[in-house]
This record gives structure tokens, sequence and C-alpha cells, in this order.
């Protein structure tokens, strides 16, 4: 088992955000997380990795390539955050350093785990460019975020998480700030690549279609609870929670309203 | 059917900072030559991505922007009219988060009666408000309420509310599900399936959304680069897509496993 969650509980003073959630990924197996905001799915992702604020308390279990995470000192966890565990987020305005050429950024997890040299990482950073298919890596490494677009900014989150080829990727919500075009060829992309690597993916929507497209497993979380995890296919056929077959028949009626309307009656 | 609202020629360019001194100013064409006409009851639907001009053309119409070149006209008279009151009680908006578009200082019973106190309403305010909140569906008392005591879905009823009050002919809708989670988006699109055909109204409905448009609009408008690139009845267009740009916008929308 790659990675297993027991019991996983996040507190904010009294408030518990995350409660009691449990469940395990394999080896290349992929997991979505769905649920509304404020359910809980981004905060147990940064659970995982170990990323939440310090005024959180958090209990129970995470086993990563078994090793406990919960209380790992933050030496360690830099040993495994951006080397065996990737991340990409919502935002990659956000998650880039403005200040600093993507070319370093994407060499920076290699200089951190593997010790390359800036001049090595930044020839890395070209082939890595290549492969989340952007053009002309040469001038791309050498630009700022600012002037890349939305879709090129997230293909560099992509190539910074997966420099040091992870056994777990995390996506929260990587494509909800782009637009419907961009975000089908980076989930395209994402998908192309985590199949190549072999590396398990966690992927945190609110976009029920989104995340069938990409994903094996649905886990539904609501309050903080995961009240429901199943298989794609099965969670289609009968949802048990009242709260999945909700989310389901909403997906439904959009799906249909949409093939009403882009589908010939013959077809 | 009466035309409602027309452009002509519409086109709005912004001037962007000179890139060094002594260098050209560049220029986004934010919305380019524009043709639409509008019937009146009609359900038009505008598409496209983040950057077409969707929203530019939106503040055109509600004569919150001056358009560059062309002209909106609002029964056949070009705006500004005369009397912008007038208009404005007759043409109204929604905004995409609520959580931004209404005022966190007031309540919502504040909130709903001002713009029946700024266009000069003259019907009874406090009878207005509480039909229109009722009109919503939500509860009367919440009147007195501020909007952060709201869940989102009620705070977009509230933003409804107050575009209603002063009973429009003309709602615009600029994204107004985009912000809210997906059970909160079918309750707010019903909403206003059932408040543009029981009201007469005409709805004018931007989203980046498809199947929102598809819900809600019989007639779309698909822009790309401020153009508007295809336009005609929902189901034709998206049907039977003819411009490359409305053929790449629809098959990249994710479908479910089981639909084709």
């Amino acid at each position: 088992m790659l990675l297993e969650v027991r019991n996983l509980t996040v507190r904010f003073g009294s408030k518990t955000v995350v409660d009691s959630v449990s469940f395990d990924l394999e080896a290349s197996s992929r997991l979505g997380i769905i649920g509304e905001s404020g359910s809980g799915k981004t905060l147990t992702t940064l659970a995982i990795i170990g990323l939440l604020p310090e005024t959180a308390k958090v209990s129970g279990s995470v086993t990563f390539e078994g090793k406990e995470l919960i209380g790992l000192a933050d030496r360690d966890f830099s040993a495994i955050r951006g080397n065996r565990i990737g991340m990409v987020f919502q935002e990659p305005l956000t998650a880039l350093n403005p200040l600093m050429r993507v070319g370093k950024q994407i060499a920076q997890p290699l200089r951190n785990h593997q010790g390359v040299t800036l001049k090595e990482g930044l020839k890395r950073a070209m082939e890595l460019c290549a492969r989340v298919g952007l053009p002309d890596p040469d001038r791309i490494i050498r630009s700022y975020p600012h002037q890349l677009s939305g879709g090129q900014r997230q293909r560099i989150g992509l190539a910074i998480a997966l420099a040091c080829s992870p056994a777990l990727l995390i996506a929260d919500e990587p494509t909800t700030a782009l637009d419907v075009t961009v975000q089908k060829e980076v989930l395209s992309l994402m998908n192309s690549l985590v199949a190549e690597e072999g590396s398990s993916l966690i992927f945190v929507s609110h976009d029920l279609p989104v995340v069938a497209s990409i994903t094996e497993r649905v886990a539904v979380m609501q309050n903080g609870e995961i009240v429901e995890l199943a298989s794609v296919n099965s969670m289609f056929q009968d949802a048990s929670h009242e709260y999945s077959r909700k989310l389901i028949q909403a997906a439904r009626t959009s799906d249909a309203e949409l093939g009403h309307f882009t589908e010939s009656p013959s077809a | 059917m009466s035309l409602i609202l027309e452009t002509r020629g519409l086109s709005r360019i912004f001037s962007l900072p000179r890139a060094g001194f002594g260098k050209e100013r560049a220029v986004r064409r934010a919305v380019v030559d524009v043709n639409l006409k509008v019937e009146e009851g009609a359900r038009l639907g505008i598409v496209g991505e983040s950057g077409s001009g969707k929203t530019t053309l939106a503040k055109l119409l509600l004569g919150l922007d001056t358009p560059s070149e062309g002209e909106v006209r609002f029964r056949g008279q070009a705006i500004p009219l005369e009397d912008m009151h007038s208009f404005r009680r007759q043409v109204q908006v929604v905004f995409q988060d609520p959580r931004s578009s209404l005022n966190p200082r007031m309540r919502v019973g504040d909130i709903v009666r001002e713009p029946l106190e700024c266009l000069n309403v003259t019907e009874d305010h406090d009878t207005r408000i509480i039909e229109v909140i009722t009109e919503v569906g939500l509860p009367k008392d919440l009147v007195q309420r501020f909007p952060h005591e709201l869940s989102g879905g009620q705070r977009q009823r509230v933003a409804i509310a107050r575009a209603l009050a002063p009973r429009p002919k003309v709602l615009i809708a600029d994204e107004p599900v985009s912000a809210l989670d997906v059970l909160v988006r079918d309750e707010i699109l019903s909403l206003l399936a059932d408040l543009t055909t029981n009201l007469g109204l005409t709805l004018i409905l931007i989203s980046h959304d498809l199947s929102v448009v598809a819900r809600l609009c019989d007639d779309v408008v698909v822009m790309q680069h401020g153009t508007a690139v295809e336009k005609g009845k929902t189901m034709d267009v998206f049907r039977a897509p003819r411009h490359e740009f409305t053929k790449r916008l629809i098959t990249a929308v994710p479908r479910l496993p089981g639909t084709k």
C-alpha cells in the first residue's frame, strides 16, 4: 500500500473540519475527492502533506511508503514533499514565485532533492518543459510567471510537481481556474504523465464530470467526513448516500441539458 | 415581438500603458464590431473564454461603460438616454460573486431598498421589499440580516431580489452561478428560469459554462477575442457549430461516463 490514511482528524479550536477520514491508495492508482466548498477536501490533502497552519490540531495516522507522516519533523517532511509527493495547486499564478524565472523554479526540487547543479537543473527543466508540452523551452525557462498564459503556468506547475518522479501526485482543483478548452488539454496531459510515471494520483475537485474523467475511485466529502467511497462506475450506477446521489443528479441534469443540445436525436 | 436592446457596430478599445518611454501605446480590442438584436422576452446566452469580452459587453449594455465606436440602443434610443433612472429601472444586473456585489455593512432589507430609493420608484418600498424577497424564495425575516450571515445561495438570491426590486424588463446576469457550489447552482438556475417565465423578463446571461446557457437560453452568441464569432438558436449552434472555436468549446466540456 502506498498511502494509508486512518481516522485523520483536523480541528481548529473546537471546530472539527476533517472528521475521521480513512482511505487507502495503492501504487499507480487514482482517487478523486469531491465535495462542496468547506467540506474539508483541501484540508485533508494539506494534512497529508503536513502543510496545515500551526493552529490546526491533527490526529490519526497517515502512512506513506511505510512511514508515519503525522508528527513528522519538518526536516524529514521536506525530504518527502516535492520529491516522493508532488503537488499541483488551483491557481498557478499564486503557487508560482512571481519574482523567479520559471526555469529556476522547475530546477528547485531537483537541486533540493537530487543535489544537481543549477546548470544541470536548468537543462532538466528544459526537458521537463518539452514533456509538459510547452513549445520553445529555451524561451519558457527564462520567462517570469506573469509572461505566461494560465494554461502554460499550470503546465509549469505540473513540471515542478513531476520533476522528481514522485510516487504520489496530489492535485487540488488544478483546472478550476482554467478555461474549458485549456482544462481539457491539461487534464489529458496530466492523465498521460501520471500513467507514464506510474505515479498515484489524488485529484481534488468540486466538478464531478472532471473527477470521473481522470480517476477510478471517488470519495465524496461532506462536513469534513467521507460519506461515500466507491469506484466511479458503481457510484454512477448506484450511489448509496443521499448527498452523492444529489451530486450525481446535478451532474446528470447539466450533462443531459448539454447532450440534448449537442447530440442529434438519432445518435 | 419588439426589439428591446440592440447594438450597432459596438466596439470598446482600451489603450494599455506604454511599454517604455517613447514607445507606442498598445491597444486591447475588448469588444469589436458586435451587432446584436435582442427581442423583448428573449433569453440570450453569451459564451466565451476568459478575456473574450463577455463582461465588457455586459457593461456596455448596462451603460456602465462608454463604447469607443458604435452604440447601444434601448427601445430604439441610443444610450445614455436623457432619463437614465428610467433606463436603470428597466435594465438591471446580477453579478458573479454576491460576497463582493452586496455591501457587507447593509442589512438585506436596505440592500433591496437602495435601488427603489435611488431610482425614484414610486410604489411603497416596504411592501415591495417583502414582495420581492418572497419572490426569490427567501423568508421575510431575512431582511434584518447582514450578507455575511447568509449562505452563498441565499446571498445570490438577495442579489437577484435587489435587481428585480424596480421591476426591470431586462435582467443581465454575469456568471450568476460560477461562484456557487454545484447543488446551489442548480437551485439558482431553476429560480432564474422560473422568474424569467413568470415575469416575462428578457434575460441576457453571460457564462463560460455551456450547460448553464443550454439550460436557460433560447439564443446564444459565442464570443472570441471580442468578436461575436457565431450567433443563432442555442439548439442549432450547439448541435451543428459552424465556427471552429465553437466546435472546440463544445467538445472540451467533460462528459459523464456512459454518455457519448
